[in-house]
């Protein structure tokens, strides 16, 4: 579904800033794959997915979604195979515009925007019965401007707009980082809801380690730019904590105890 | 210093047609500062643009409506211009503005044929305003009802536009261009036609403009963002509490523009200032609007912190 081949992205090529974020990184996902992605901080993770979505072009190597080569098509374009959830619950909405506004954006993604109704009636039945799903009472809330949900409701409808259509990939980029432990917790589970139920082949990046394991039937490790650790099925299920760490130190020499990601 | 307030009252009709004029222009610049959130300043060339088209069409014999076609289209032109410096060109908006408003000057004057101005005569070309036409005129030929026709059927487009596919990504490109292009809109290609569409409505009230004037002059476009972005930052002051749809907010920008010039009006019955000093009062008014909403904010956050009686 998804096939990264040894793709390289250096920022600020050539001045006392640069860094190389991207290290010949390659990853194949196969279709209906849950994929959790942990790493330290600037390991890469963010800068992947923002690859796949097309953000910026890649150095070298390429990217194909379900056989298609998407490595040099431009983000907007990307944007009818994927479905993406971003860190910052502001990014992923537009304040200014209503819930059902937002949604009906969210359904014409990958298709031509012409002189039609921006919003019609039957879809509004639609979006409320969605909604009804979020259990967050944003169903009688449709003409509400989304500047005035809480961080979490912007995160659950962000990730019904991600899915509303269903996409070929799930980007999820640390979508629970900036919630509280019981939003977060909430998001994740409807998050696991949907994927499971639409079998959407996800990825999903978290720097919180138990729920790396606990979610998707796969784990990959990200090290300065590339995969380091990649394990999936039974074994995965095996898991513990521990290990993610005692890999880490193995490959990294032990600065994985300083990273935020211990805290969890 | 004489007063006669029936001097002020025999002006307030001209105020009101030409804030009319000025309404259609300054709902133009609200699709770009207030929908695109980009600050184009192209519109002070356009905005002399859509006259010089319009009455150099006239006199050489094409009718009023189309001419005054034409002269909505030179102006989306003009906004194509600046939206490929801004897009294909990386230029940051508010500089792209500024280069084709700079270059306007000179396609202004080849279009008026190398003339600083031209006049228009009323009575020949069939115009359809006039400042001749305030009063003593049918209501269907009075200008203010004119003007006032075509602002309410602007609005009413805009309204059907705003709420389509199309126009709703627009809206969501002012709104937040990462979200945007994640959900697959070409946000190079939106911002383009709304600078396009913006300008070809401000182009369209220079034509307006120049036919109420009797005149079109090259320098009739000076300021006029400052004109626009007053009527918009009125219109917000003044009625923004109000709960309205996405019509009414458009309609409020153009009484905006007539709460403008009222106020114009009046400073300049007091006598005060000469008409010399009307584009320092325009800046000074501006500045005045948009300093309300902030000082509000403050004083009121004052008045909590000292657990004072808040104003509503």
């Amino acid at each position: 579904m998804l096939e990264i081949r040894e793709i390289s992205k250096t920022f600020n090529a050539g001045t006392v800033n640069e860094k190389k974020a991207l290290d010949h990184l390659s990853l194949r996902l196969e279709e209906g794959d849950f994929v959790t992605v942990i790493g330290g901080n600037g390991a890469g993770k963010s800068t992947m997915l923002n690859a796949v979505a097309g953000v910026w072009t890649v150095d070298e190597g390429s990217i194909f979604i379900d056989s298609v080569d998407v490595t040099k098509l431009a983000e907007y374009r990307r944007a009818k195979y994927l479905g993406r959830v971003f860190q910052d619950p502001m990014t992923g909405t537009a304040a200014s515009m209503q819930i059902e506004e937002n949604l009906a954006l969210a359904s014409r993604r990958g298709a031509m925007r012409t002189l039609k109704r921006g919003i019609s009636r039957k879809e509004r039945e639609i979006y409320r019965k969605k909604l009804q799903i979020l259990d967050l009472g944003l169903e009688d809330r449709l003409t509400t401007k989304v500047g005035l949900l809480s961080g979490g409701q912007r995160q659950a409808l962000t990730l019904l707009m991600a899915t509303l259509k269903k996409p070929k990939l799930l980007l999820l980029d640390e979508h629970t980082a900036a919630l509280d432990p019981k939003t977060a917790a909430k998001v994740l589970d409807a998050t696991d809801r949907i994927v499971s139920q639409d079998r959407l082949t996800t990825l999903m990046i978290t720097h919180n380690m138990k729920d790396a394991i606990v979610h998707g039937n796969r784990l990959v490790m990200m090290y300065e730019g590339h995969i380091i650790y990649d394990v999936s099925g039974e074994e995965k299920k095996r898991l513990q904590v521990s290990d993610l760490l005692h890999k880490f130190e193995e490959v990294s020499g032990g600065t994985f105890a300083n990273d935020r990601m211990i805290l969890n | 210093m004489n007063l006669q307030i029936s001097s002020l009252f025999n002006a307030l009709p001209g105020a009101c047609a030409q804030g009319l004029i000025w309404g259609i222009m300054a709902i133009g610049v609200y699709i770009t500062y207030k929908i695109l959130d980009l600050a184009d300043l192209t519109v002070d060339g356009t905005m002399c643009t859509g006259g010089a088209v319009c009455v150099v069409m006239l006199m050489s014999g094409h009718s009023i409506w189309f001419s005054m076609f034409c002269a909505f289209l030179a102006g989306m032109l003009a906004g194509l211009a600046t939206g490929l410096l801004h897009t294909a060109m990386g230029i940051p908006a508010i500089l792209a503005g500024i280069l084709t408003q700079l270059s306007l000057y000179s396609v202004n004057l080849r279009i008026l044929g190398g003339k600083a101005n031209q006049a228009v005569s009323q009575d020949k070309y069939g115009l359809l305003v006039s400042l001749r036409w305030i009063r003593d005129v049918p209501f269907y030929r009075n200008t203010i009802f004119v003007v006032a026709v075509a602002v309410l059927l602007l609005v009413g487009l805009l309204y059907w536009f705003f709420g389509t596919e199309l126009g709703c990504s627009i809206r969501a490109t002012g709104s937040n261009a990462n979200m945007s292009r994640a959900q697959g809109i070409n946000t190079d290609f939106t911002k383009i036609l709304g600078l396009m569409l913006s300008n070809g409505i401000v182009a369209l009230a220079s034509a307006f403009l120049s036919q109420y004037s009797g005149f079109v002059d090259i320098n009739m476009g000076r300021g006029a963002i400052v004109v626009g972005l007053a009527a918009v930052i009125i219109g917000e002051v003044v009625f923004g509490r109000i709960h309205g749809n996405f019509a009414f907010r458009l309609l409020s920008v153009a009484l905006g523009a007539i709460i403008y010039y009222i106020v114009m009006q009046t400073v300049m019955w007091l006598g005060l200032l000469g008409t010399n000093d009307n584009k320092l009062l325009s800046a000074i008014i501006v500045a005045v609007f948009l300093a309300i909403p902030y000082l509000r904010e403050k004083y009121r956050g004052r008045a909590g912190k000292k657990g004072g009686v808040r104003h509503a």
